[in-house]
């Protein structure tokens, strides 16, 4: 039944690609390659192991439709998110708007249509779904020695006329040697619409991105996102994502430490409500000695929420003195929310050092009864504890405008949640 | 020292080098021709004499086998099995189930007195030491290939109201606990060779406690295929009543042979209000050889039901042969406060592949669960934990703490480590912590610095990284235990 | 009697050891004293074979034997011991266990009977007693969770256990309270005797108040740069090492 409903869905994302076919800008040889492996894949099921967790059934259940041209007030929209004061690339149902955007000096960008990159699919269905579909995106290269300083990509999405869209941007980000660069992402949106974004990120020797997302589409909204990236010796890819909206998420982090003291960190919070279902899925493939990872993700969950923490830890075999931690901790603030939790090692060298931890459970109530007893009234005190949860996952954001900007989008979400 | 500790040191000193237990048998058999289908079945259930009903029970569980498929979740990789070249029945020839141990066949005994198995009962008692603390004898059942060939201590056991039997005399002495129980813990159609071994299951042991009873002697199995070109399916099924209380021991060997020989058992476990089961097995099937030649295909399914309040189910294993080992062997909690534990030690060198763990399902209140993993990886082979934890909606209250640590020795092995972690209940509590890490340079030195050889520091230091299973095992078995792991480590290191 | 000639050893692309000779006459106490760095841990890990040093020349001799020909285990049978600076946790080890094995071990090397765990126990109470430890240190896991005092006195019980014939401590004394540094000081004054023979390396002249050297040496930058009765301890404490390295130099 499930198997039929995703077959169907998957011949509408074909049939779409067949009208669209000659009209689609960029690779066009790579786009048949993707629309091949979709052909014959189609979407991720319920009985592959990666994805046990989380059905795409809702989505399969959904048609989609190619965005329309025009959308109205999209500038109200932009102006709700408060964005910091940076330069900013902005993407409309996953189509570059140059009015809205406003480009960094002496930084390549190009943009109009999907960078694809130059990391391989790995396989991955998602991928190739936004292969086969991708009609834009950006392409920001970063010259050797340069700090870029920050660039926000913010993604707006909304409905045509009450009819789901679904939107696949592909971007590439590559950093020379010793660049720096800041990519902070907002993703948001209103109505029933499906963000499908791949981002690949090239690191050279010595350079840092720092990559922080936040999510917080439409309460209707598919957000089904996933991020490669490539790290050289002693580069660093340094993430963070917040999870808030959403009907149905997941976010697929894979990064690829192919260079000794390569380092990687891959936090993360959701925070979850109603019946939102998110997911945190993460592979981190140590493949060069010395590499080091580093995992926080906390789930607080509400309502009839179900959040769901894959991690996976790969350690080669000439991976050795590899440092590999990972911590997944979940704060169930309701009966009928549920979290589903598969942390992963997979050791093939010796001389490591890979651990991970995995706490579920409500508040504790040694420190709820202590801040009670002295005098602060039992929500308060719950609330106080449920930030500290999180701030251990927040705190070590560096870049305040962002930081702040994340917090109040989890203030903004608290206020709506229901309390539990 | 008792009996079996004394026996099998014995046995560990008179054998050297590689698998100590890759001696064979000439023993007349009764076999089954090679391949599975509905006759075989019935041949099966014919040559024991079984009832209609439970004819019928391995038909349906048979055909429910025919549309099941291989489990592929496991991190471990064969040849495909040939279901249909294998003999499904394999009996020492002569009497069907000896009355006493006078009818025994004497190469029979001689064997399990060869492995360190005291089947005599008056050996047994004569080997006891008068030592402080002393400790009764051990029941026995021995399992030789697909039939249970000698049970001791059955009279003694009696008198206390236990039951101690080959489950294949039990179909016929209490014909009413087994069709209760049987299947009732692991379904026939559970999974791919649960649904095999309910088909074409040939003996194993059954026991039962009644009400209130403390068994008062530990029981144990010890199961030996022989055969070339057989599978061992047995079935074990445990059964304990309000109160009771029951440890039983579980081992296994078997011949070296090139080929690889399948074993795919099924034990379930019944524990209800307050009843407590201890169920240990030290598993040191034939592992291969170096190259990855023979060797058992271990594919077992282990599980136990703690159906009544404040019931207590441990599991504790100790696993060091074996080609590939697939095996979680788990615990339902349903009973309000009721425990479920699991202690393991896999060890695999050379080809060997281990993929095993625990499920703990936690329905009941207040229900708690302790997961300890220790895997020991070395030579060439993969070793996985993996486990699963769900808290249902229901379990208000419920606590699981997990540890898996994985020891690697040598650059050329994997140790994987896989939990699930599902909760449903915002009052539950769950702890998971995972470690990896190698025997370090410092500890080595430091015990060779003292004067141990560097054979002796590692399986000194192995043993103390397996210390938390180890001692949840009865003392004779502990003793085992911890030689076995120095010998299946032998020559990994250096 | 332990004789090291022109030994020279170090780390790859570092030598720490520049020639070195000494000898320890069976019988005496030699104290070896020197500023941080200056090899002295380096000198006891080759003496006892750990990994890691490559040795570039010169010899060591112990009773005969060519140590550095040695595994590490020969050496500890041969009556070498070596109190380590930093002792090595080894969990899930029971301490009497570790203790039990190592002395068998030994015994059996040397062809000599092993003791069963009676007789055992009561050898490892006796000295428990006698060194005013706890008892509990016997049940314990090898240095698991012990304070650093703790750890030292382990290793003197060991020491006392195994009986060796020359022993090597290294800076056993530091973060010692002075109970403690008096139990240390006993351990090794109740084996002094014709047949043993002991190198105490420390930075205090304290400890070498309890125990008196037959003899003091100073290493500095890999060699012995100075050799004195036990008055030099003294000057070393008033004046430091550098005047002496000065002088030296
Ligand atoms: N394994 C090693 N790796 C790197 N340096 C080392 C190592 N062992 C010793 N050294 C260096 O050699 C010198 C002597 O060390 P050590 O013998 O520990 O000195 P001491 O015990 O006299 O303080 C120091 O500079 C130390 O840093
Ligand atoms: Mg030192």
């Amino acid at each position: 039944m499930s198997q039929t409903t995703l077959q169907a869905s998957a011949q509408g994302f074909l049939a779409r690609y067949a009208g669209l076919k000659s009209r689609f800008p960029g690779d066009n040889a790579q786009r048949a390659a993707g629309a091949d492996a979709f052909a014959r894949h189609g979407l991720p099921g319920p009985r592959e192991e990666a994805w046990r967790y989380t059905a795409l059934r809702p989505l399969a259940e959904t048609a989609f439709h190619e965005p329309v041209i025009l959308l109205s007030d999209t500038s109200a929209q932009l102006t709700a998110l408060a964005l910091p004061d940076l330069p900013r690339l902005v993407f409309i149902d996953g189509r570059f708007s140059a009015p809205l955007s406003r480009l960094p000096d002496g930084i390549s960008i190009t943009t109009g249509a999907p960078a694809f990159g130059h990391i391989a699919d790995n396989g991955e269905k998602l991928v190739a779904l936004n292969t086969m579909l991708a009609e834009d995106g950006a392409a920001i290269d970063i010259a050797p020695g340069i700090d870029a300083g920050t660039i926000l990509l913010v993604s707006l999405g909304a409905d045509a006329h009450g009819h789901p869209v679904s939107f696949h941007p592909r971007h590439a980000i590559r950093l020379g040697q010793g660049a720096r660069l800041t990519l902070a992402e907002i993703n948001s949106g209103t109505g029933v619409y499906f963000n499908n974004p791949v981002i690949t990120a090239e690191i050279a020797e010595d350079a840092t991105l720092v990559h922080l997302r936040e999510q917080r589409e439409a309460p209707g909204a598919f957000h089904l996102s996933t991020v490669f990236a490539k790290v050289a010796a002693r580069g660093t890819y340094d993430s963070f994502s917040l999870a808030l909206g959403g009907r149905l998420a997941r976010v697929q982090v894979h990064a690829h430490l192919a260079g000794e003291n390569a380092m990687a960190h891959l936090n993360a919070a959701q925070l979850l409500g109603a019946t939102q279902h998110s997911d945190f899925t993460t592979t981190v493939r140590h493949d060069a000695p010395s590499t080091a990872s580093r995992q926080t993700v906390k789930n607080v969950l509400t309502g009839h929420a179900k959040g769901v923490f894959q991690g996976k830890i790969e350690v080669a075999r000439i991976a050795q003195k590899t440092d590999g931690y990972q911590m997944n901790q979940t704060l169930l603030l309701s009966r009928d929310a549920e979290i589903d939790s598969k942390p992963q090692l997979e050791i093939y060298a010796d001389d490591v050092k890979c651990s991970h931890g995995c706490t579920v459970g409500e508040l504790d109530a040694d420190q709820l009864f202590y801040l009670r007893s002295r005098g602060v009234p039992e929500a308060d005190a719950r609330n106080i504890l449920i930030r500290a949860f999180l701030s251990e996952a927040l705190d070590p954001i560096a870049h305040d405008a962002m930081r702040d900007h994340m917090e109040s989008a989890i203030a903004a979400w608290w206020d709506k949640a229901p309390t539990p | 020292m008792a009996a079996v500790a004394e026996t099998l040191d014995t046995v560990a000193a008179v054998t050297e080098g590689g698998y100590k237990w890759g001696f064979s048998t000439d023993i007349e058999m009764d076999m089954a021709p090679k391949g599975l289908n509905e006759d075989i079945v019935r041949l099966i259930s014919s040559r024991k004499n079984e009832p209609a009903w439970l004819l019928e029970w391995r038909l349906k569980a048979f055909a429910l086998w025919k549309k099941l498929d291989e489990p592929n979740w496991a991190k471990i990789h064969h040849a495909p099995i040939d279901y249909q070249d294998l003999h499904y029945y394999a009996a020492p020839k002569k009497k069907q189930g000896p009355k006493s141990l006078d009818e025994v066949d004497p190469e029979l005994l001689k064997m399990y007195e060869k492995l360190g198995i005291p089947l005599k009962e008056h050996a047994i008692l004569a080997g006891v030491e008068p030592v402080e603390g002393e400790r009764p004898p051990i029941a026995i059942d021995a399992v030789f290939d697909s039939v249970s060939v000698a049970t001791t201590f059955k009279d003694t056991l009696a008198k206390s109201g236990v039951i101690f039997c080959p489950i294949s005399e039990a179909v016929h002495s209490h014909p009413e606990l087994v069709r209760q129980y049987l299947g009732s813990v692991v379904p026939a159609g559970d999974n791919y060779f649960a649904a095999l071994n309910s088909a074409v299951f040939s003996d194993g042991s059954f026991v039962f406690i009644p009400k209130g009873v403390r068994c008062p002697m530990e029981l144990s199995t010890y199961f030996r295929i022989n055969a070339r070109n057989t599978g061992q399916f047995e079935r074990t099924l445990i059964i304990v009543e309000d109160g009771g209380h029951v440890s039983y021991l579980e081992g296994c060997t078997a011949p070296q042979r090139d080929e690889n020989q399948l074993h795919a058992a099924v034990v379930e476990l019944v524990a209800l209000t307050d009843a407590t089961i201890k169920y240990s097995t030290v598993q040191n099937w034939y592992p291969g050889d170096a190259d990855g030649k023979g060797g058992i295909y271990n594919f077992v399914t282990k599980r136990g039901a703690c159906r009544g309040a404040r019931s207590k189910i441990s599991w504790t294993q100790v696993e060091t042969g074996s080609a590939i080992t697939w095996k979680y062997p788990s615990c339902v909690l349903i009973g309000d406060g009721s425990v479920g534990e699991f202690y393991s030690v896999a060890v695999t060198t050379n080809r060997q592949q281990a993929d095993t763990g625990t499920k703990m399902i936690h329905i009941g209140k207040n229900t708690k669960s302790t997961i300890v993993s220790k895997g020991i990886s070395a030579g060439r082979s993969d070793n996985t934990y993996r486990g699963l934890v769900r808290i249902m909606k229901n379990a208000d209250g419920a606590r699981n703490f997990t540890q898996c640590d994985s020891l690697l020795i040598g650059d050329q092995c994997g140790a994987h480590t896989v939990p699930y972690i599902e909760s449903r209940n915002p009052t539950a509590k769950t702890e998971h912590e995972a470690t990896t890490s190698k025997i370090a340079e410092d500890q080595l030195f430091y015990c060779r610095q003292r004067g141990l050889s560097q054979e002796d520091a590692v399986g000194l230091i192995v043993n103390g990284f397996c210390k938390d299973v180890l001692k949840e095992l009865p003392m004779e078995f502990a003793v085992e235990a911890q030689k076995l792991l120095a010998v299946s480590l032998e020559g990994s290191v250096g | 009697m332990l004789e090291i000639n022109a030994l020279r050893a170090g780390i790859t692309d570092k030598e720490i050891l520049k020639g070195i000779d000494l000898i320890v006459p069976t019988g005496e106490v030699h104290a070896i004293m020197g500023p941080n760095g200056s090899g002295k841990s380096t000198l006891s890990y080759i003496l006892s074979g750990r990994d890691g040093y490559d040795v570039t020349g010169g010899t060591a001799m112990f009773d005969g034997h060519d140590l550095l020909e040695m595994d590490p285990e020969e050496r500890a049978a041969a009556g070498l011991f070596l109190a380590f600076q930093y002792p090595v946790e080894l969990p899930g080890v029971n301490n009497a266990n570790f203790l039990r094995t190592a002395l068998n071990a030994q015994r059996r090397a040397r062809g000599e009977e092993e003791l069963d765990a009676v007789k055992f126990l009561k050898l490892a109470r006796a000295e428990i007693k006698r060194l005013s430890m706890a008892d509990d240190m016997l049940k314990r896991n090898v240095n698991v969770g012990f304070s650093g005092g703790e750890k030292k006195r382990n290793e003197v019980l060991q020491m006392a256990i195994l009986r060796p014939k020359l022993a090597i401590l290294d800076e056993t004394d530091s973060g010692l309270d002075i109970d403690a540094l008096k139990i240390v000081a006993d351990g090794v004054n109740a084996l002094r005797s014709p047949d043993f023979s002991a190198l105490v390396i420390t930075h205090y002249q304290r400890l070498l108040d309890y125990i008196v050297p037959d003899r003091v040496h100073v290493l500095a930058g890999g060699r012995i740069i100075r050799s004195g009765g036990p008055e030099l301890a003294h000057e070393l404490e008033a004046n430091g090492y550098a005047a002496v390295v000065a002088e030296a130099a």
